[in-house]
């Protein structure tokens, strides 16, 4: 594990956290979110098909995510995109957490707490928070596979502490 | 449809003197005092997001008047017990209380018989149990079922499972751009293998009130038998199954200021007495024996367990309060906030109404050309404004739209041209956040 992928997650989680801090109105939240989603790489079109549709959202979102390899852990890459503006702010803020991160990273990660502080847990509804958790479900199934591939024990362990 | 003085009886509505704002036409009246009916909502006067709750989302459930909450208390503070078999006091009394609202459902619906009123779950419920029993003993291969192609889910899929269990057919009436179905593709589907219709009365999505007492009317010409799925109709206007002819009718108690989990079946004593029980289980039972089990009068043949009693009686005194203000009075003032609504949302650039059928109820799902239908709820959510987006559970509808969903505010009488007003200026702060 290098201490820089350790960073890139950690302080991404931060400068989240810190940005929504300074927050003082729904309207600033969300055109901080909007501005995320506007800057997100596409997913090409024939990517979104119903393979790729990620069930439990409102919306409709499309989220391809594969492993590369990187030493000494392959990670796991993903892009996705919606039809919903807020949405691709909220695959912005999953990709600062998780895209291009090792699969006990991935794991190891709190989503809960960091959504918890970012306080997406309250303003989000129970429907777009399901959307986002199959989100997550999706990426940390793959961070799963390929732990087991890459070694059970490293993963269970990163389960663990979560 | 209704009969404008039906609609406007003299004595609720008086033109309103604020003028300045809106012609008097578009205006609610005055005798109809909405600050005090909004005084029996506890609900309406707490907080949302830190901001005064501005409830739009009648069309998925209403809100309970004090008045209901208070039966419900009472029910389970002095009367609780088991109903019909019990030789108690308790008993005595919730039987009487449950077999009162009965009778309360049936002149709301000015059914002919006591044993036409089932309760049911809700509307999903009752419609699955004619689908079950009716369907299973009446529909056989190659017979056709006809519906709309603006049914809630709850109307689609019951019909599905049964023509393929049965090898039956599902044919849909096609509607047009406004959202009104197509009468002369319905006359064309009516044919000799039509075993069954069921349509909905008022579009949960689009609030177009169908023509059912002419659909009823051309169906019966074959003998075939209609029902309607009653959900959006029962807040809304006054009805009459005997002289909709109708013969079945279904709808949800909560749609109707009552509580949750209680809902109608009526149906016409013919249908029933011959249709086999849905369900089997306590109370729905004459004799059982292991060799041969007869079943019990109607209505107590569908209703096989303990029913939701407190659910059934909270349903009374919610349609008590509802006729005690005057259903008619209801939706005069309804409509002239629909009018109110659609006029005012219609000034927001770039965005269209889903649903401008010839005749509506107060439900106005929009559309905005820049705003997702789920962006903009998000953000009328943060503003304590409650609408539904999505699908509404008619994921046709959408194809035949072509869109994603739709943002929809549908009110009901305890709303208000300010809370219109505030809808306006939600909408309009969602599109500068957004687009």
């Amino acid at each position: 594990m290098s201490t820089q992928e350790e960073n890139s997650q950690q302080e991404n989680a931060e400068a989240l956290v810190d940005a929504f801090d300074s927050f003082d109105s729904w309207e600033e939240r969300y055109a901080f979110l909007i501005d995320l989603g506007k800057k997100l790489p596409p997913l090409d079109a024939d990517d979104k098909n119903d393979v790729n549709r990620v069930h439990g959202c409102q919306s409709s979102v499309w989220m391809v995510a594969k492993p590369r390899h990187e030493e000494p852990e392959d990670v796991v890459e993903f892009v996705a995109d919606s039809d919903s503006t807020l949405v691709k702010g909220l695959i912005a803020i999953l990709r600062k957490i998780y895209s291009g991160q090792s699969a006990s990273r991935i794991l190891g990660f709190d989503i809960e707490g960091l959504l918890q502080q970012l306080g997406l847990n309250q303003h989000l509804t129970v429907g777009r928070r399901n959307g986002l958790y199959s989100m997550v479900q999706r990426i940390k199934t793959l961070a799963a596979q390929l732990a087991g591939h890459d070694g059970a024990a490293k993963a269970e362990a990163a389960t663990n502490q979560n | 449809m209704i009969e404008a003085k039906e609609r406007v009886p003299e004595h609720t509505i008086e033109p309103e003197v604020e003028r300045d704002q809106a012609g008097p036409s578009l205006t609610p009246g005055r005798t109809f005092d909405v600050e005090r009916v909004r005084a029996d909502f506890p609900i309406l006067h707490t907080m949302a997001r830190g901001k005064p709750l501005i409830y739009l989302d009648n069309g998925a459930t209403t809100q309970k008047p004090q008045a209901v909450i208070d039966r419900l208390v009472q029910y389970y503070t002095g009367e609780n017990s088991n109903i019909h078999r019990g030789v108690h006091y308790l008993s005595e009394i919730a039987t009487r209380e449950y077999e009162e609202a009965r009778l309360t459902v049936k002149s709301f619906l000015n059914a002919a018989h006591d044993g036409e009123i089932i309760f049911t779950r809700g509307t999903t419920e009752a419609i699955n149990l004619v689908a079950s029993s009716y369907g299973r003993a009446s529909i056989s291969a190659g017979d056709e079922i006809i519906i709309s192609a603006m049914e809630h889910h709850g109307n689609i899929v019951p019909w599905q499972l049964l023509c393929e269990q049965q090898g039956a057919k599902l044919r849909v009436i096609p509607i047009d751009d406004n959202g009104d179905i197509i009468f002369d593709e319905y006359l064309k589907l009516l044919n000799e293998r039509t075993r069954f219709v069921s349509i909905v009365y008022i579009s949960n999505t689009l609030g177009t009130i169908n023509p059912v007492k002419r659909v009823i009317e051309e169906a019966h010409r074959y003998n075939i038998p209609v029902m309607l799925d009653g959900a959006q109709a029962a807040p809304h206007m006054p009805l009459d199954v005997q002289s909709l002819d109708c013969d079945f009718f279904a709808f949800s108690g909560h749609k109707v200021y009552g509580p949750t989990g209680i809902g109608v079946l009526y149906g016409k004593e013919k249908y029933l007495a011959a249709m086999p029980p849905y369900q089997g289980g306590g109370d729905m039972i004459e004799h059982v024996s292991f060799e041969k089990t007869t079943w019990n009068a109607l209505p107590y043949k569908f209703e096989a367990g303990t029913p939701n009693i407190a659910g059934a009686i909270g349903l009374g005194a919610a349609i008590r309060y509802v006729t005690e203000l005057g259903i008619p009075a209801l939706k005069a003032y309804e409509d002239q906030l629909l009018r109110y609504a659609t006029d005012a949302v219609l000034q927001i650039d770039g965005l269209r109404i889903i649903g401008t059928a010839r005749e509506k109820a107060s439900i106005v799902s929009m559309v905005h050309r820049d705003v997702h239908p789920h962006d903009l709820g998000a953000a009328l959510d943060q503003q304590g404004i409650a609408v539904r987006t999505g699908h509404h559970c008619t994921q046709p509808l959408m194809s035949r739209f072509d869109i994603p969903g739709t943002a929809r505010a549908s009110f009901s009488f305890y709303n208000t041209r300010e809370e219109v007003d505030a809808l306006v200026r939600g909408i309009q702060k969602a599109v500068q956040v957004f687009a």
